[in-house]
Order: structure tokens, then sequence, then C-alpha cells
């Protein structure tokens, strides 16, 4: 294994790990905001025990999303040494606006929310849980802007020794295509919060247990999703899409597996992408519909692969074919089940409506697949390029570590990782399990 | 000017990182020996509990503006040092979760399992920021092209092809374990009561001892190694302040515990803390990263730092968010200030 692929495995790997927490740590600080406005108005008192008991998952979530987070920032030092070097001037700076803007503000009001809630007024208590809400948000938007920058790099100036400068701070940080990234990838994370609540609301009423409890999840977590489902895809998903056939026409053409260049090109529903013989095998295809969605019009012609010098292509083609389309299959699959469980929550059914119990509640793994194979269609498509159109990844990791110091460290933080992700599920099983009634009442 | 500027608003990052962390992991090392019974540990951990994650954010942010303004600096050092902070991000990673998990976990054997993790993480930590700063110290074999890389030890000597780990660097792990130490236990005096608290207080007197003898073998041991470390304190003799400080600091330590005086004297361990930072930073500057082979490879300051209109945009918002920042600080510790109540849960 060469030190360029280890190096970039380790990234990955790390990163996919760690981005199970913060989407859900951003989707629910949203929806506990939500449970604790209707408690402070109602002053309904199981609204806030839920707002606690989500607290509480919030805040296992939270470290677990804190000690993975620690490792991606020393990673682009440890293993991307050169890519640092050359880029710290630009990408560093909002990588140090997120320490300094959101982690004290989150990690001072987490603390106020988490073992404050009798030292504070009710009002403080309801701020603070909006505190931590924007911090994560906060997070988020810095984290996307260093991405996007990566994507589609603007404001920048090359020196003569290749180092890059700022040129201008506020179209760094508002670059076009992180504004797009960020809405989706937010909306991302509401999705994913608002199924975990649903799930464990739907996971109560079909225990027959803690019923007002689950109606509240559901209410929420549904709603919620409903509206976050829909948003997913228009407009957020529709203009990031559209937005990267511009920037990056090849990335689009291996979502899609689109090898020739077509007029009206048609979408791919399912099939699998052969690079040897450069077509989909077994495909299933609606006419005419890429180049609608991209264009506007049916007649458009879309650039295909063969367009693009082959040392262009996307290094790991079938693989970005299949995130993109794993995220847009479940994407639909959301729509369609919140759709439905809104429509039987408004007619007054959907608490007894099983069935659809069940699929809220089995579905809740879901969006953290559609998430992390969103961000594998954003990061594999940027491929070949580390900064698209200026630096290639092979020429950004640090070739001061061997591959196999890197291996050394890789699997040490593969089975670190296996360890961390059977406590994390042990722990929240605990605390769904135990429940939000206050300790030694089962409702 | 910048270049003099971003030095020191990140070696401020650095001392916020130590005296705030420094006593948590303080406390990580002494809960193992201090508390008794499940009540006692119960209350030692509380008394970080709300803060630790705040405290750890230091080292984040720090990381982050190291890394945009002196992008070589941070490319070079974290590349070289790499199975050491490697190591550190599992120690983190250890000591965040089973602190976590022991909010959660109420079985008794998991518990011993836990408290011990969370200790032995903790010891190791400050081991290896001790080590870490006098690696910096020592210089490490610097490259032409600014880079390197350090096996974890070679012949435990400092020398042209030094490991992480050498007499010198364990010397700076011990300094950094007794320091932090101590720093907890002063913290713990703070914020305890009744058996817990004279327990801790106790504590302090032999660990002041060994931390005075250390700081002097540390003060001649880096004297010996890097003798050019005088320099800028005989070009501008007043700095002589920060040695001085030094020892006034950790005179007071002692004075004000013995005088009933907790926070006092827990303020002095920050102080020593924060003289002991500065008197490295200002005996290497404006060197950032010595290197062993000789001062043609020093990677200085005006080779890492970035360009003038980043560092000057950054200055804006740094002084804005830290303002920011500091206020959240101030607010949560007041709110959070006194002794921590034995057997209320959170």
């Amino acid at each position: 294994m060469s030190a360029e692929l280890i190096h970039r495995l380790h990234f990955a790997f790390t990163v996919t790990f760690h981005y199970l927490f913060p989407q859900l740590t951003m989707g629910l600080g949203l929806l506990i905001v939500v449970l604790k406005t209707v408690a402070l108005r109602t002053g309904d008192a199981s609204w806030d025990r839920a707002a606690r008991f989500w607290g509480r998952i919030f805040a296992i979530n939270f470290v677990f999303g804190v000690v993975t987070g620690i490792p991606m920032e020393f990673e682009f030092g440890t293993n991307w040494a050169r890519f640092s070097r050359l880029s710290g001037g630009v990408i560093g700076q909002p990588l140090a606006m997120e320490g300094v803007f959101s982690f004290f503000l989150e990690s001072a009001f987490l603390g106020l929310f988490l073992y404050g809630e009798k030292r504070l007024s009710k009002t403080m208590h309801w701020f603070s849980a909006v505190m931590v809400w924007l911090g994560s948000w906060i997070s988020g938007f810095f984290i996307i802007v260093t991405d996007a920058w990566m994507q589609h790099p603007v404001a920048y100036e090359r020196m003569p020794d290749g180092h890059f400068e700022v040129l201008s701070f506020w179209q760094l940080l508002l670059n076009p295509w992180g504004l797009l990234q960020y809405a989706h990838n937010m909306t991302g994370a509401v999705v994913t919060g608002s199924f975990v609540m649903a799930a464990v609301g739907a996971f109560y009423l079909l225990e027959g247990k803690r019923r007002e409890y689950a109606e509240i999840f559901l209410k929420v977590g549904v709603i919620g999703g409903a509206v976050s489902t829909v948003m997913i895809i228009f407009p957020t998903g529709d203009l990031h899409g559209k937005y990267v056939a511009r920037n990056q026409p090849a990335a689009i053409a291996g979502m899609e597996g689109l090898f020739k260049s077509t007029t009206g090109a048609g979408i791919v529903l399912m099939g699998q992408p052969n690079e040897e013989t450069q077509q989909i095998d077994n495909p299933i295809v609606v006419n005419d519909v890429l180049s609608f969605l991209i264009y506007g019009t049916t007649k458009a012609e879309v650039k295909g692969l063969d367009q693009f010098p082959r040392d262009q292509w996307p290094t790991a083609l079938p693989l970005l074919y299949y995130s993109y389309h794993i995220m847009a299959g479940l994407g639909t699959w959301f729509v369609a089940l919140m759709l439905v469980s809104a429509l039987l929550l408004w007619r007054g059914k959907l608490f007894k409506t099983r069935w659809v119990l069940w699929a809220l509640l089995l579905s809740f793994p879901l969006p953290y697949i559609a998430n992390t194979a969103g961000w594998m269609t954003a990061e594999l498509g940027r491929q070949p390029w580390l900064i698209y159109g200026l630096m290639r990844t092979s020429e950004g990791y640090s070739d001061m570590v061997s591959a196999g110091n890197g291996l050394f460290t890789l699997l040490g933080f593969m089975g670190m990782y296996a360890l961390l992700g059977l406590l994390f599920t042990v722990l929240v099983y605990r605390e769904i399990a135990r429940g939000p009634e206050p300790k030694g009442v089962l409702a | 000017m910048m270049g003099f500027i971003w030095f020191w608003l990140v070696a401020v990052m650095i001392v916020g990182y130590v005296v705030l962390d420094g006593f948590d992991l303080g406390v990580g090392v002494l809960h193992l020996f201090l508390a008794r019974n499940e009540a006692e540990r119960s209350v030692t951990l509380r008394s970080i509990g709300p803060v630790w994650d705040g405290n750890e954010v230091w080292l984040l942010a720090g990381g982050g503006t190291l890394y945009f303004a002196f992008p070589l600096l941070y490319a070079s050092a974290f590349s070289g040092f790499y199975l050491p902070l490697m190591i550190v991000l599992w120690l983190l990673i250890l000591r965040g979760i089973s602190l976590e998990l022991r909010n959660h976990l109420e079985m008794g054997v998991w518990q011993s399992l836990l408290d011990g993790v969370f200790g032995l993480a903790s010891a190791l930590l400050t081991i290896f920021y001790g080590a870490a700063l006098a690696n910096v110290i020592r210089g490490v074999p610097l490259q032409t092209n600014g880079y390197f890389f350090l096996p974890l030890w070679t012949t435990w000597t400092p020398g042209p092809q030094p490991g992480i780990l050498d007499w010198y660097t364990v010397i700076g792990g011990l300094v950094a374990l007794v320091a932090l130490t101590l720093h907890g236990a002063l913290w713990l005096v703070l914020k305890t009561e009744g058996e817990l608290e004279a327990r801790a207080r106790s504590l302090v007197k032999p660990l002041w001892i060994a931390l005075l003898v250390l700081t002097v073998v540390s003060l001649i041991a880096t004297i010996a190694i890097r003798p050019s470390g005088l320099d800028n304190y005989n070009h501008y003799p007043v700095t002589y302040i920060v040695p001085a400080g030094v020892v006034a600091s950790l005179a007071l330590i002692l004075f004000w515990n013995r005088n009933g005086s907790p926070l006092k004297a827990f303020l002095a361990s920050c102080v020593y803390l924060f003289f002991m930072l500065a008197g490295a930073c200002w005996a290497l500057y404006p060197t950032l990263l010595p290197a062993t082979g000789g001062p043609a490879n020093d990677i200085t300051l005006d080779r890492a730092l970035s360009g003038q209109h980043t560092l000057a945009v950054g200055l804006a918002w740094w002084i804005f968010g830290m303002a920011l920042a500091a206020t959240y600080v101030v607010f949560v510790y007041s709110r959070f200030k006194g002794k921590v109540e034995m057997g209320a849960g959170h």
C-alpha cells in the first residue's frame, strides 16, 4: 500500500466516523430548542423532561463528537503536511475561527445546559439551549467554508513559492459553493435528528410504554422530518447539484456514470458502472431527466467523462457513483416516509398505524448512511484534486510519514473507534431504556 | 511586528490551555489516590465536569491559530511529531470517554476500570506535554526543506539524531506531571470540603518540594542543552523578571496554601505555569523550532509567518472572538463557583 493511499484512508476513516456524531448534535440541537421553547411557552413539564432526556443523549453524542473531532484538526498537519504548509494561510483561517467562535460558545453553554438547570432561571436555561444549537451550527459553517475552498477555491492569491494567501476574507467566508453546501448539509443534519427522535417515539409506542413522551417525540420528529426531507431535495440539493455541474463537470459525470457526452441525458436509477467497457451494466434509465435537472431543458447536452483527460477523472469512480446513488435513493425514501407520517399525524392516525411506526423505527440508521454517502460524493467527486484544479491529492500528503507509520496509527484508530462505537451504542441504548421520566417513575 | 504579535497570541493560547486543562488533568491524576469512596470520587470528578471540555477547546483553538499564523511550523511539527501526537490523541479520547462513561454506568467493576483509565491517561498526557515542550527547546533534526521525522526514542540522549524521549525530555515530562498534579491538588482544595479538602491540602507540600527540585534540575539541564537560550535574557536583562516570577509564584503557592487562601494559591500556580511557559518561549524567540544540526535549518518566525493581509484580518476577528470567548469562560466559572456539593447529581 502506498503512503498516499494510507494517508487518504486515514483521513477518510477518521472523518467518516467523526461525522456520525456532529450530524446528530446539529440536528438534535435544533430540536431541543423546539422542545424547550414549547416547554417555556406552555409550562408543560413533560416537554421539559423530554428536553432533558434528549439533552442527555446530546451530551453523550457531543463528547464522542469532541474526542473524535480533535484528531481531525491534528491530521491536517500530521498526515497532510505539504497541503497545510501551502494552504494554511487560507483554510487555517476558518479552522481557527471554528475554535474561537464556536467551540468556546458550545462547550460553555453545554456545561450550563447540562449542569446548570437548578442554578439558572427558566429563560436562561432556554437561552443556553439556543446557544448550544447556535454553537454547533457555527462550527458546521466554518468546516464547510474550509471544505468549500478545497472544492471551489476563491479569493486567493498564489505566491511565487507556491503557497496561498487570502485576498478577501469575506469572499472566502461567503464562497457560493460553501453557502449551498451549508444549506444542504445542515438540512441533512436535521433529517438525522428528526429520524432519531421519531424512531425513539415509535419504539416507545410499539413497546406500549411512555405514551406521553412518545407522542411528543413523534410530533417533533415527524414535523421536523417532513420539512427537512423536502428541503434536502428542493431547494438545497437541487441548487447544490446544479452548482457542482457547472463547476465540477467531471464530478457530475462520475456521479451519474455518464461515460459519453449525451444530449438529452437520462438519469440512471440503477446499474453498475463498468470502467473497463465504459458503460453502465444492467441499467434502468429514465430518459432526458438528467439534462432537465441540470439545465432545465430536456435537450441540453451533459458532458460525459470522455470530455476529460483520463488523469482528471475522479479516481474512485464506482464508489463515487454508488455514493451518489445511495444518497439520492435514500433521500427519496425519506420524503415518502415522512410525508406519509405527517399526513397521518395531521389526520390523528399516526400513533395507531403500526406499520408506519415500524418503518420509522427501522429507518433511523438510514440518514446516517445518506449523510455519509453525501460527503463521500462531495469528496470523491473532488478527486484527483486536493484543491480543485490547483493541487493534486498526490502532492499534499506528509511524505515524511512513511506508509508503515501511517498504517500503524490507522489500525490504532480502527481499534479505538470499534470500541467507541460499541460503547456509544450501549450508552445511548441505556438512556433510551431508562426513558425521560424522573428516576423511579414509569409512565 | 505582526510576527511578534502572533507569536505571543499563540503563546497565550498555549498558556491558556495548560493553565485550564492543566488542573483537570491534575485532578485526573489525583482522584485515584485522594478519593476513598464513591461519594468523594463523584465530588472530585464533578469539580471538573462542567468545564473540562471547554478547557480542551483551548488546545483546538490554539492549534487552529498556529495553523493559520504559522503554516510551515504547523505542517513541519505536526508531521515530524507524528507518533507522539497520535498517542496524545488516543489518550485524549480515552480520557474524555472514560470520564463521560462513568456518569452513565453504575456498575462497580466498570467504574474501577474507567477510573483507572482516566487517571492513567491524564498522567500520561501531562508527561507527553512536558516532553513535547522539551523537544521544542532541545530542537529536532530539521532538514533544509523544513521537515523532519522523529522516532519515539533512539539512544535516550540529546544529540543530532534524537528521539522524542531522551533524558532531557523525560525531565520535562516529569516537571509537567508534578506541576499539573500540584495544580490539580490546589483546585481540589478550592472546590471540595471536609476530609477530601484536608487530604488534598496535605498533598500540596510534598508535591511542592518535588516541583521545586524538578524546576531547578530542568532549568540547569535546559541551560546545558541550549546555552543560547540565555541570549535574549542577557540582551534584555529586564526580562530576568520571568525566572524571578517563577520563583516568586512558587513561593506564594506554599505561602497561600498554608495561609488558608486556596483561591490565591491556585492563582499563584496559574502564574507559575504562565512564567514557566513564557520563559521557554522567550528563550527561543524568534526561533519557533530549532534544528539540532545548527541554526541554518531553524524554523524562525519570519520563515513561518503567513502573509500580512491574512494576519491583519486574522487579528480583527481573533480579538473579537477571544473577547467573546473570555466572556463565556468567566460566566461559566462564575456560575459554578464555590464548593461542589456532596451527593447532588447533575
